[in-house]
């Protein structure tokens, strides 16, 4: 395997193959049936395994499995929405994590609210805020024991930050690592701002102990059942969503921007709104795994704004394949099944395998897992 | 007595203490030394013992005692008795010949003097001719006599404390203006008109002790942040390569300075104090050629991809941190400061100036100077600097591009190395030492400007100060979260940083 | 040709994903399964890596000694790497996948509350080891390190004392996360009912892995002007080590302002050169220091142990509080299974109230008969130039009851000191 030494990349991700002309219609038929063996899968196979067939039998899924690969496919989205702003458009955040923590925040409110008065202190008031001398809820959690008010921060709230921060940012044409460092300082920022308790986000234990969502007890097989299959649906839909996109207009722009930057510029589009565009949809879509996670693993707190979590969501893409849409998913299963294998099997090793594997996909393996297929077929 | 010491209690111990002062018998001085060293043992019930290296005195009767006694039992001095056992040695030694002896024990009384000190103060004060210690004794003889009954040696006492310089005599004097039960405790007007002139007096030299102990808290958290930012200046500012390890670099470096103190140790205990000296040079070897190695390895096969670097150093910042946790285990070593680097200067009463952080600002002002050196004044310098603007044109002009990548990498790795070695001198020593730094240190080079040493030598020093300032008016998490925020949107407005390279490049 | 692949490789990993949840078939119950749960990477890898290593030397001893019911014990260790929703994944794999009957594992309190729902839930049962702050009973966790009222109050108490230096104000400090919090709440309530004025107390927080201690020193030092001052710190893990060289470094002694901490024991200090921190205070119910048969044994057991596996630091093997916390627990659960004849969680819980064991501390130590904590003895130990504590002070009511409710926050009333049924 030769190595990349010119100075440019050369290699063009997602180059449509098309060619040029009309633009491909979404999915062609195969895909179409794919999605419908996978939507399948996930809807109906998994649930009737775990809460209709019988424990003993080799064909029940443990409940295990089920919290396991609805995590995975929490930080698949994630990892699909860095796609979008990293593989096809040239901007690598590393502050994704703060999007998907602050939508697991707002889901993690309204949890918080629906707690009632089931916690330690029988109070209205969450634990932390009881045992922080707190009488009244702050006003930032007005109306957060409504549901469909904290699905709309769910999108709001990273939606906002993401706009304000990008429509600056890309005003002031930072691009390339400058981006990245600031995106980082951001998400660091948050990750402080977050771990003080005064701040009235629980400091550093978040949010847990969650009792019920909906009215639904929480840890009830069949709630946790619904939570995998609308993840499972939300995943689904945000692939298509991704790939309505890169096979528009709007996703040709993209891509050129992320090629030629300025060559856009010449031609008399302005690639700031663009950019605006995608950046605020893939913070949203950060945001909106991140409200899935939260009731799923039951524990939203600051460490999940720390650096080091954004930069691993930049490694699931990498891993997967970067300017494919299912590299990414393919990316964040496989590190995290990896992670989650290694952690029992080899304890102490696994961070030599995780950090192998970075270095490894990077030198040899720029297009990803999803580029070793794309290689054996061309 | 000296029965009384070691055996009775607290109480006791103390009443045997002050009589033992009173007795001034030369020999006391060193039993109650040795008591405070932890060298006071006993034997039996009855007998007390000075052991000092398996040898043992009869503390009572000064002979030798051999063999020791097999069943000793240490004798506990608590913080109440190292306390007054320290005011009772330097009372005794207000009275030696030496200068130095004096004046420390002038201090150590300055804190804990109540009435029983007194008489040994007075007598002090006036066979004392040295200014320094002379004024130290006024201070300490008034501040005891606030509490006199008598008016004219009370208003004596206040005026006298105008001099002073320390928080403790602020306490006193609002204690003269106090109120109980809306009346004055000190009923005298003249004398609480002068608390209160000595009070401002007093204020104002607190302030400025203040003030001067800020900023250079913040030089020198300003130029541990340069020393961690200096070495990724030239990796990242110069050759554009993002190394999220050079965090794990300064960790090695270290590392290398825990070795080099290990071995000291172990072969030259004569010399440990200077084992520094060495493990500066080791650091910086060991850190730039670990450095040298990564380059070769992975990192030149990067080179314009600055993006993917940043994944695979992340990797290898993984594996440097697990493979020292496996070498080294996962808790934190011992790097213990040379004697010289201990204490600090006191350039007030109140502000003490640690060794350790004014030799590591010479550190990196040293180190810094070198680096500038190298860059400006050397071949290798002149040909770095080459590249870093033009690749392909020094290239051309027959510049080993690839080796003089490799040297310049591991010039920049050495550095984190140095900062390794300054920073095991103030805090931890474990394998997530880097991670602490690598953020912070991206702050500064993208802040002073990337390609831009003066940059980031500016960018470390403004934000060690503003953070300390902030820090003092705000607390630390909102200081730094402030600092944070300010970065953010000071890139907004200079994309470039503080320094930003002139050109009329549309893109970088 | 992308959509092939594109439907070949989602296939195949989510085929994957499904055949790890299929698992294995149960397998003959030979052996009864341990699980530890101690994050080997990641920030508290430092402290946890020991305890993992004392259990496991636990089990080889049991093991050893004929194991349990006729069984051995089989340790499942899994790496939680410091990251919490890892925890309660890890915690439900250990339960559900490798089928343990026990869990071992936990330090920082977030932890344990990631795990907590987790372990209810499946009815596990989990024993954590270290000391935190109360204000929590569940039927599924035993505690057996400190509540506050065994170790916080007292070493107040002290201070306050002639002895102790009689102090009178307070610097409350700590890095800003549960466990310090609630922790100087109950000292500030506590000291408010000793009659200390509020201005004579100073609460402060750091951030997480904070390192630059000037400022608060010497803003410790301003404070101390004002009146005989003590230091309350509960500075958690790394933080210690430069708060503690910048303490030596400004000359604030131990004689003028004492330092007690809740969270630096003999494995803290041994990154630290003492010599400057002689005199500063720590509160633990167990020291390396202390002397008696059963903590000599105990340490030679582990000095072997560590050499023999070559753990790192074997050379100067350090026991501390939690790791005897780990040891009591794991063999009074061994000692409550044999009661039960069962490793049923239920009638293990049941089986646990009133076991006792001769600990390392000095005491026989004994299982609360309802509030899952353990009676402990209290030691003030100072900080001695070899990196040991020498004990100065003991709680002369011996063994001490834990309190998880504590009577200084309000709201606690009417708490039960028992776990509640569910």
């Amino acid at each position: 395997m030769s190595v990349q030494k010119s100075l440019t990349p050369t290699f063009v991700p997602g180059a449509l193959p098309h060619g040029t002309g009309a633009l491909p219609r979404l999915w062609s038929g195969k895909a179409w049936a794919f999605l419908g063996a996978a939507a399948l899968v996930l809807l109906v196979v998994v649930p009737v395994c775990n809460l209709l067939v019988p424990k003993d039998s080799v064909f029940h899924v443990s409940d295990y499995t089920v919290t396991l690969i609805g995590k995975i496919m929490c930080y698949a989205i994630v990892a699909l929405a860095m796609d979008l702003i990293w593989g096809y458009t040239g901007i690598l955040s590393l502050g994704h994590g703060l999007f998907f923590a602050l939508g697991g925040y707002a889901m993690g409110m309204y949890l918080m609210r629906s707690i009632g008065r089931d916690g330690v202190y029988k109070s209205d008031l969450p634990d932390f805020m009881v045992f922080l001398d707190w009488k009244t809820y702050p006003w930032y959690w007005s109306f957060t024991d409504n549901f469909w008010y904290c699905a709309l921060l769910v999108v709001l709230v990273p939606g906002v930050l993401a706009f304000v921060f990008g429509f600056f940012a890309f005003r002031s044409r930072i691009k390339g690592v400058y981006f990245s460092i600031i995106t980082q300082a951001l998400t660091y920022a948050f990750m402080l701002l977050f771990f003080r308790n005064d701040t009235g986000f629980g400091g550093n234990n978040g949010f847990t102990d969650f009792k019920r969502i909906l009215g639904f007890p929480i840890a009830a097989p069949e709630t946790r059942v619904a939570m995998f299959m609308v993840t499972g649906a939300a995943l689904l839909g945000f692939l298509c969503l991704g790939r309505a996109i890169v096979q528009s207009k709007l996703g040709r722009v993209l891509t050129a921007i992320r090629d030629a930057e300025t060559r856009v510029m010449f031609s008399g589009y302005n690639p700031v709104y663009f950019k605006l565009f995608i950046w605020t949809l893939s913070a949203v879509i950060c945001g909106v795994a991140g409200a899935l996670y939260v009731p799923q693993v039951g524990i939203i707190n600051p460490s999940e704004m720390s650096p080091a979590n954004s930069i691993e969501i930049a490694i699931w893409t990498a891993v997967g394949g970067r300017g494919t849409l299912i590299g990414p998913v393919i990316g964040a299963a496989a590190v995290n099944l990896g992670k989650s294998w290694f952690t029992q099997a080899l304890p102490e090793y696994w961070l030599f395998a995780l950090g192998l594997l970075f270095i490894l996909v990077t030198l040899y393996l720029p297009r990803g897992i999803a580029g070793l297929w794309i290689k054996k077929r061309s | 007595m000296v029965r009384d010491l070691a055996f009775g209690d607290s109480e006791v111990r103390s009443k045997a203490i002050g009589a033992l002062v009173t007795s001034a018998d030369p020999a006391v001085v060193s039993l109650l030394q040795a008591m405070i060293e932890g060298e006071v043992q006993t034997a039996g019930d009855r007998q007390v013992l000075i052991v000092r290296d398996d040898k043992a005195v009869d503390a009572a009767t000064g002979q030798a005692v051999d063999p020791l006694p097999e069943t000793r039992e240490d004798v506990v001095v608590n913080n109440r008795m190292r306390r007054e056992l320290a005011t009772a040695i330097a009372s005794f030694k207000l009275s030696s010949p030496d200068r130095a002896v004096r004046l420390a024990a002038a201090r150590e009384l300055q804190n804990n003097a109540d009435e029983d000190a007194l008489p040994a103060i007075a007598a002090a004060l006036a066979k004392e001719s040295d200014p320094e210690i002379k004024g130290l004794l006024t201070l300490t003889h008034a501040s005891v006599q606030l509490g006199s009954t008598d008016r004219a040696t009370r208003l004596a006492a206040v005026r006298a404390l105008a001099q002073s310089d320390t928080g403790a005599t602020k306490t006193l004097l609002l204690g003269v203006l106090a109120k109980k039960d809306g009346k004055f405790v000190e009923t005298d007007d003249e004398i609480r008109v002068e608390a209160e002139r000595s009070l401002s007096a007093v204020e104002g030299r607190l302030l400025k002790g203040d003030i001067a102990a800020r900023v250079f808290s913040g030089i020198s958290l300003g130029t541990i942040l340069l020393l961690a930012a200096l070495g990724l200046a030239i990796t990242y500012g110069l050759m554009g390569v993002i190394n999220m390890a050079h965090g794990e670099l300064i960790m090695v470096g270290a590392y290398a300075t825990y070795v080099v103190q290990n071995l000291f140790r172990q072969y030259l205990p004569g010399a440990f104090d200077w084992y520094l000296l060495f493990a500066i040079p080791m650091a910086f070897l060991v850190s730039g050629l670990v450095g040298v190695v990564l380059e070769r390895t992975v990192i030149r096969h990067l080179y314009g991809r600055p993006l993917e670097t940043l994944l695979a150093t992340w990797g290898l910042s993984l594996i440097l941190i697990q493979a020292m946790r496996t070498i080294f285990g996962a808790q934190n070593v011992q790097v213990e400061n040379p004697v010289w680097m201990s204490g600090g200067v006191e350039i007030m009463t109140n502000v003490v100036l640690p060794w350790s952080r004014i030799i590591i600002v010479a550190f990196a002002g040293g180190v810094l100077l070198l680096v500038w050196g190298l860059l400006t004044r050397t071949r290798l310098g002149l040909f770095v600097r080459a590249v870093t603007q033009n690749r392909q044109m020094a290239s051309a002009l027959g510049v080993r591009t690839p080796k003089i990548d490799m040297l310049a990498f591991g010039l920049g790795s050495g550095i984190a190395g140095l900062a390794g070695c300054a920073l095991s001198q103030i805090g931890n020593v474990g394998p997530d030492l880097g991670q602490s730094y690598i953020v912070d240190s991206f702050m500064v080079v993208v802040l002073g400007g990337v390609g831009q040493l003066a940059g980031t030598v500016y960018a470390a020093l403004g934000l060690g100060i503003a953070n300390k300032f902030l820090e003092a008016w705000q607390g630390a998490v909102l200081a730094k979260i402030a600092v944070l925020v300010f970065i953010i949107i000071f890139i907004q407005k200079r994309p470039q940083g503080l320094f930003a390279l002139k050109g009329r490049q549309v893109e970088a | 040709m992308q959509r092939r692949n594109f439907i070949r490789t989602t296939l195949a990993a989510s085929l994957a994903a499904a055949a790890l949840g299929i698992g294995l078939p149960a397998q003959a119950q030979n052996t009864i399964k341990v699980g530890i749960l101690h994050s080997l990477s990641g920030t508290m890898a430092i402290s946890e890596t020991a305890l993992k290593d004392m259990a496991l030397m636990t089990i080889e001893e049991i093991n050893a000694k004929g194991g349990v019911m006729g069984k051995k014990l089989e340790a499942v260790v899994v790496d939680p790497a410091s990251n919490w929703p890892l925890f309660a994944e890890k915690a439900r794999q250990l339960k559900t996948q490798d089928k343990v009957d026990v869990i071992f594992g936990c330090w920082t309190s977030v932890s344990r509350k990631s795990v907590l729902p987790v372990i209810e839930e499946l009815n596990g049962l989990l024993f954590y080891p270290v000391q935190y702050e109360g204000e929590e009973l569940s039927k599924n966790v035993f505690y057996t390190g400190a509540a506050p009222n065994q170790q916080a109050i007292p070493a107040v108490e002290y201070l306050m004392s002639k002895e102790g230096g009689g102090a009178k104000r307070w610097v409350l400090l700590g890095t800003d996360y549960v466990y310090p919090r609630t922790t100087n709440k109950i000292l500030r309530a506590f000291l408010k009912s000793k009659g200390v004025d509020e201005k004579d107390i100073d609460e402060k927080y750091t951030p997480f892995g904070h390192s630059d201690y000037q400022t608060i020193v010497a803003d410790i030092k301003k404070f101390a002007a004002g009146g005989k001052t003590a230091v309350v710190s509960t500075i958690n893990g790394d933080s210690n080590v430069p708060f503690y060289k910048e303490l030596g470094n400004q000359g604030l002694k131990a004689t003028d302002v004492p330092v007690v901490a809740f969270s630096v024991g003999e494995e803290e200090l041994r990154g630290v050169d003492t010599k400057p921190l002689v005199g500063h205070l720590a509160a633990w119910n167990y020291f390396m220091s202390i002397k008696n048969p059963v903590n000599d044994a105990w340490k030679k057991k582990w000095a072997d142990y560590a050499k023999k596996n070559k753990l790192p630091g074997a050379d100067k093997p350090i026991t501390n509080d939690p790791m005897e916390a780990t040891y009591v627990g794991m063999w009074m659960w061994k000692q409550a299974v044999e009661k039960a004849k069962s490793t049923d969680t239920d009638k293990v819980v049941a089986a646990m109230a009133g076991q006792t064991f001769p600990s390392p501390n000095g005491f026989t130590m004994k299982m609360d008969n309802t509030n899952h904590h353990l009676w402990k003895p209290v030691y003030i130990g100072e900080i001695q130039s070899n990196g040991q504590f020498k004990v100065v002070w003991k709680d002369p009511k011996g063994l001490v009851q834990a309190k998880p409710w504590s009577p200084f926050i309000a709201g606690n009333e009417g708490k039960k000191d028992a776990p509640e049924k569910k």
